[in-house]
């Protein structure tokens, strides 16, 4: 067995046989022309068809990958259009009299290398964006058909590196993996990798020689390993992994697009939760409708002092964007109780639980509220951000936080920084909120109820004390009238109501909870679809 | 002339996709449009120029203007820069 390590982009496994997607090596002739003008022209009629290829490419990647990763290739077209690489071709040719293949590839490598030298990863990684059209223009010009896999059955991709147009070429069909030796997690090619959840590994140090055709190999992209000639005992164990995750997969292909309706036409919303710009490709690869509580502590965690306006914008500008136009609800900071930060300087207390946390310290110290406050109204103008106040238990908290966010305003408004006033709403997570949920849903837009802290306050139970088990009914009747409670109130108001805590993701209570009329469920990720096929399933107008 | 300073709030800088976007922009009008970043130079027209600036989130570029139509142009790309870098 021969085994590697490499960088991980995508976690799957997968075994298969190898195929080793060879470039075109063949090195480019130097020969001398006659006639520079036949070789310009030559060139020009290469970009144009080189342009109509890129367009249909251009097309492939949108159905398969995306607006945003198809970008690439649009970008690709507007390189084959720069003066100063057009001119460095057409200066070759009639001060050299070079051919224009030779012509084109020297200029490539030439452009190429003024990218790899730059310090900045994202820059660097262009390079490879001009060689590939180079490579483009060259093919073309030679007259040859652009490099396909030669193979006819699934097999595992081994290659030094891999363009953006040789990875969207492919067959999907066809791939089981990426190898590469080269390539870096920002690279275009590992980005479609991702999309197209085929695991993938780069930054490989094999030898390319060592590897053959029809070799059987294992990738494994949640180790990050790849092994050639796998024993039996390997193989038979990768195989049961593979089982595994195709009948998750199966799951999820079958569910992706499609309404979380019921039989009878009921819809809900299922959103997830979720603590990290990181965890962004699950929402999008579990195909959540948006994400329903975004955790904004983690910006707060693990650091030494407060974060600063600026990156906080940046973090939830970045997540707007990312989920384009689907709803993000961003919590303000929930610190206190069990998330404690040094440099908040909390104290300690007896009872942190019902302490001084969440909304309560943002209320008390406006100064670190409306730093968040200006970076979510900001970057609103991004997205469809909309944010969601803890730990609300009175109206006047609700009015207080209203004035904060006026002065917000003001203070935007005199610095003539654009931002946009997103839809705003609390959590329900309190008992005296529940009572006030009638009052409550007049003042905000939107209501989500977190039954982890709801459960704890109604049961008077502490999760964490074992002794409590046999009091601990999470399904108790007090919960499930609550939630009735504040869902009636958000629409005698025309607002809308979700839930957010764990008991949102529970299957058992599902269907309760869409006779109930709850509005939306935001949870994990991973829980998206599960619950997806169990509301598809449901008939409501049956008792 | 015309003359103005941005600095770039882009997370990832004036990356492929709006440097080509930027150069569509600056070649609608007839005016020479140029970038400094520390003492480097690019003309706005050509895509692998402005990319090779290698301009990073909160590095400021100046951006000069001259020409027929500098005016126009000036409002436009001061737009264009903020609404997508």
């Amino acid at each position: 067995m021969l085994q590697f390590s490499g960088k991980s982009v995508y976690k799957g496994i997968v075994l298969g046989p190898v195929t080793v997607f060879g470039k075109q090596d063949d090195p480019i002739r130097r020969k001398k022309i006659e006639d520079a003008d036949v070789e310009i022209e030559r060139v020009r009629a290469a970009n144009e068809q080189a342009k109509e290829q890129l367009q249909k490419l251009y097309d492939k990647a949108l159905k398969e990958v995306g607006e945003s990763h198809a970008a690439i290739f649009e970008v690709h077209q507007m390189m084959l259009d720069d003066d100063d690489y057009l001119d460095s071709i057409h200066n070759m040719i009639q001060t050299e009299l070079v051919n224009a293949e030779y012509a084109v590839a020297v200029t490539g490598d030439n452009f190429s290398k003024m990218f790899a030298e730059m310090d900045d990863e994202y820059f660097k990684a262009r390079s490879a964006d001009v060689k590939d059209i180079s490579n483009r223009l060259v093919r073309i010009l030679e007259g040859k058909e652009e490099s396909s896999l030669s193979s006819d059955k699934p097999s595992i991709i081994v290659a030094d590196d891999l363009s953006p147009s040789e990875t969207v070429q492919m067959d999907k069909k066809k791939i089981l993996a990426f190898v590469t030796v080269h390539g870096s997690t920002n690279s275009h090619t590992a980005i479609l990798a991702r999309m197209m959840n085929i695991p993938a590994l780069i930054g490989v140090p094999l030898n390319l020689d060592e590897i053959h055709n029809g070799m059987m190999a294992v990738v494994d992209g949640f180790e990050g390993q790849v092994i050639f000639e796998p024993d039996e005992a390997l193989c038979d164990k990768v195989k049961d992994r593979m089982e595994e995750e195709r009948e998750k997969l199966k799951l999820l292909e079958s569910l992706k697009g499609k309404e979380n309706v019921t039989l009878d036409g009921k819809k809900i919303n299922i959103y997830a939760n979720i603590g990290s710009v990181g965890d962004i490709g699950y929402v999008l690869e579990n195909d959540a409708g948006g994400i329903g509580l975004f955790r904004s502590e983690f910006l707060y965690l693990g650091r030494d002092n407060f974060p600063t306006e600026e990156e906080q914008f940046l973090a939830y500008k970045q997540v707007a964007q990312m989920m384009a136009d689907k709803k993000v609800i961003i919590r303000t900071l929930d610190i206190g109780a069990d998330k404690q930060v040094d440099y908040f300087n909390l104290g300690s207390e007896d009872n942190p639980a019902m302490g001084y946390r969440a909304i309560r310290i943002c209320l008390k110290q406006p100064d670190i509220f409306k730093t968040q406050l200006r970076a979510l109204l900001r970057a609103a103008s991004y997205g469809n951000i909309a944010i969601m106040y803890p730990m609300i238990t009175s109206t006047w908290e609700v009015e207080r936080i209203y004035e904060i966010v006026d002065e917000v305003k003001q203070e935007l408004d005199n610095l003539q920084v654009p931002y946009r006033l997103p839809e705003q709403g609390i959590m329900i997570e309190t008992p005296a909120a529940v009572m006030m949920s009638d009052e409550l849903a007049q003042m905000v837009d939107f209501f989500s109820i977190g039954t982890n802290d709801l459960t704890q306050y109604t049961l008077a139970i502490d999760r964490q004390n074992e002794k409590l088990d046999d009091f601990y009914n999470p399904h108790h009747k007090a919960i499930l009238r609550m939630i009735q409670m504040v869902v009636d109130s958000a629409h005698k108001y025309e607002k809308w109501a979700g839930i957010c805590g764990e008991l949102g993701a529970d299957p058992e209570l599902t269907e309760e909870f869409v006779r109930m009329g709850v509005d939306e469920l935001s949870v994990a990720p991973s829980m998206v679809l599960k619950l997806r096929k169990i509301i598809r399933e449901l008939d409501t107008s049956k008792s | 002339m015309k003359k103005f300073s941005y600095t770039v709030k882009d997370e990832v800088g004036i990356h492929a996709r709006p440097a080509g976007l930027l150069v569509k922009e600056a070649k609608k009008y007839s005016s020479k449009v140029t970038i400094h970043k520390e003492g480097k130079s690019a003309d706005a027209g050509k895509l692998m120029a402005v990319m090779a600036l290698g301009v990073k989130c909160g590095q400021t570029v100046d951006v000069e203007i001259e020409g027929e139509d500098e005016d126009t142009a000036f409002e436009a790309l001061k737009g264009f820069f903020e609404s997508n870098l």
